[in-house]
């Protein structure tokens, strides 16, 4: 057995210095729980049955790994992309989802909170509770309620009350606080179906190992395509890290495989408006866990922005903390601007209109000095119809 | 002997721990609190230090969190203003707040400033048992500073004379798993709280979250030392147009 890994935390739940759960004693009882049970049921074998069979015949998985012959010839490299995007719901988050409704089932809850921010997760949580005949609570910050209309009419739609956070900065981070407060005036019925691989020990290990079906696929996939199981470089979107984690899971204790992370950097990473955490974190703890934290001297969070809310938060899970820290990964970081061309410019040479998220990824492929023989593996994390409004007015594609 | 061994020497009963915001209403109205807080007859003072994201308060702490935010608190104008503490409080205070916070500040120097301002103890909700027993609790015990830990009706037999064994000057027990300010039925507590008194734990208990008025203060202290009040004087302090007035109003409809 490897004692050193990237992959797994150790039994506190820390990635090298990061992790950890920092909650107060109300949730102790909950958390601990989910700590002591969420491997064994995980593993055992009605689980795993059901789960794959949701992932394959609900989800749609395994989804395709597709070689962009256009974009590979633009940037002289094999570049594939892991088509996340086609998805039920549009993007990687119902993994988690699906799997963490079996998890609750089988815990005996039987009510179910959430946070969101552009209202993707919370979407994914809906559907998945929708399928389970599950009452379905979801918080979101109200000033992403104004700008995300369709999604909370999704998450209407699909039965789930939509709770506004009104506190603090009424964004992401708050509705997260409010779901969390939730949990601990409602500590025996509920689980909380926390969207990314945030939160205190067990959540980013667990949040991490289902959507770790993402690199499982892209290990056989990429060997039946070319002959090698391994790519040369991994590139995903980060915010708090979810299809990152999942797409580099089952290549992190493979030095070879270059894992590169891409962090939204705003109007420009010193701009005073840019959510690129590891840049401009220190470590602090927020939501349960301590990692990379964007925060004034005094330690009061600071509100980051992104022109897409899924990359809008002010941390980032403790395993990308790590990998950041230790040198494992590399952090590279996309401007508003630069999502927004790099959006539109792969939707002309591919036909494909990534979610604004998944754009930054996109956007760093040409500071990847790539050699011919190299294979690149692009996590597209979700489809771009959610961002419509922002693509139309960005990009003034209405006359 | 600490403040607070003494005062649970002397009191053993109905012992008031009344919760305030550091600078809410006003930047500077703290020590004006504090000492209004003993002249009308609190025994232990819990001074909350605001932050951003306060995971364990309820709207209305929440609330006045962003307001003493909004005019300028830190730790270290905190520390500023209680420089002189020791001449005008004699009661026990604590500082109550969130890890982040602290530890930018840094937690060594954060204990030794506290001490050295005549603090008493602490409670951070969300500095875990494991890391108090590998890292914080030694550096909280070197400034000879007290630390309270939180109970819950949730909270095994096991784990809570572990806590006991941990805390030092008294336990808080939450009187339900819920944040502060939460209405939950009094009398489901009661059992809880018969429970604890017949465990016979080390430490004096003192019950928070849900107190009120005199009512559910009386009734906390028929099986506990005493009561912590929170929400209900932040609300009192809302709207005050005179603060020592204030407090004394409040005080004398518990006490």
């Amino acid at each position: 057995m490897k004692t050193d890994t990237y992959q797994q935390p150790n039994e506190q739940g820390y990635y090298g210095k990061f992790g950890g759960a920092y909650i107060p004693e109300m949730l102790h009882r909950n958390v601990e729980e989910l700590k002591a049970k969420y491997l064994e049921i995980m593993y055992e074998s009605s689980f795993q049955k059901e789960f794959q069979q949701l992932l394959k015949d609900y989800v749609g998985r395994p989804t395709p790994l597709f070689l962009a012959e256009r974009l590979s010839k633009e940037f002289g490299a094999s570049i594939y992309l892991k088509r996340e995007d086609l998805c039920h719901t549009g993007a990687h988050k119902i993994n988690n989802t699906i799997g963490q409704i079996l998890l609750a089932i089988r815990l005996g809850k039987t009510r179910i909170i959430a946070e969101t921010g552009a209202g993707q997760h919370g979407v994914a949580t809906a559907t998945v509770c929708a399928l389970k005949g599950m009452e379905c609570i979801v918080y979101m910050g109200e000033k992403d309620i104004e700008r995300q209309a369709p999604n909370v009419a999704r998450m209407r739609m699909l039965g789930a009350k939509v709770i506004p956070a009104i506190s603090g900065s009424k964004t992401l981070k708050d509705a997260t606080n409010e779901a969390i407060r939730d949990w601990i005036n409602n500590p025996n019925n509920t689980h909380y179906i926390i969207g990314s691989v945030v939160g205190p020990h067990p959540y980013p290990d667990m949040v991490a190992r289902f959507q770790s079906v993402i690199s499982e696929e892209i290990r056989w996939q990429l060997k039946e395509k070319t002959g090698h199981e391994l790519p040369t470089h991994v590139v995903a979107c980060v915010g708090g890290g979810s299809n990152a984690a999942g797409a580099f899971y089952h290549f992190l204790d493979e030095l070879s495989v270059q894992l590169v992370a891409v962090e939204a950097a705003g109007h420009g990473v010193y701009s005073g408006m840019s959510a690129a955490t590891t840049q401009l974190g220190k470590p602090g703890i927020l939501h349960g866990s301590k990692s990379l934290l964007m925060q004034t001297e005094d330690g009061q969070v600071v509100e980051p922005h992104s022109i897409s809310a899924g990359l809008d938060y002010p941390g980032v899970g403790p395993m990308h903390a790590n990998l950041y820290t230790s040198g494992r990964g590399i952090f590279l970081s996309a401007t508003d601007e630069e999502a927004l061309q790099a959006a539109l410019h792969i939707s002309k040479t591919e036909g494909i209109i990534p979610a604004l998220e998944t754009a930054h990824a996109f956007a760093v492929l040409g500071r990847l000095n790539l050699k011919e023989t190299d294979r690149v593996v692009l996590c597209l994390s979700g489809r771009g119809d959610k961002d419509l409004a922002t693509y139309i007015k960005e990009l003034k594609l209405v006359d | 002997m600490s403040r607070l061994k003494e005062l649970f020497v002397s009191k053993k009963s109905k012992v008031l721990n009344v919760y305030c915001t550091a600078g809410f209403p006003e930047l500077n109205s703290t020590v004006k609190i504090m000492q209004a807080l003993e002249t009308n007859g609190a025994n232990i003072i819990e001074l909350g230090m605001p932050y951003s994201d306060p995971l364990a308060d309820g709207p209305v702490i929440q609330a006045s969190g962003n307001i003493a935010l909004a005019n300028g608190m830190t730790i270290k104008v905190l520390f500023d203003q209680l420089k002189d503490l020791r001449k005008t409080v004699t009661i026990p205070v604590i500082l109550m707040g969130y890890m982040n916070p602290v530890i930018q500040y840094g937690f060594e120097k954060f204990c030794s400033e506290a001490a050295a301002v005549g603090v008493d103890g602490l409670i951070l909700p969300d500095l875990p048992e494991h890391e108090f027993e590998i890292e914080f609790g030694a550096i909280i015990k070197k400034n000879g500073l007290d630390f309270i830990f939180l109970v819950t009706p949730e909270t095994s037999e096991e784990r809570l004379r572990k806590l006991d064994s941990l805390s030092t000057g008294f336990l808080y027990a939450v009187s339900s798993s819920a944040t502060t300010g939460s209405d939950k039925d009094f009398n489901a507590v009661e059992q809880y709280l018969l429970r604890l008194q017949e465990m016979n734990l080390k430490n004096p208990v003192l019950v928070g979250f849900g107190i009120k008025d005199k009512e559910t203060f009386e009734s906390a202290s028929k099986y506990s030392n005493g009561a912590i009040i929170g929400t209900a004087f932040i609300k009192a302090l809302e709207n005050s147009k005179d603060i020592a007035l204030s407090v004394k109003q409040f005080l004398s409809s518990i006490i």
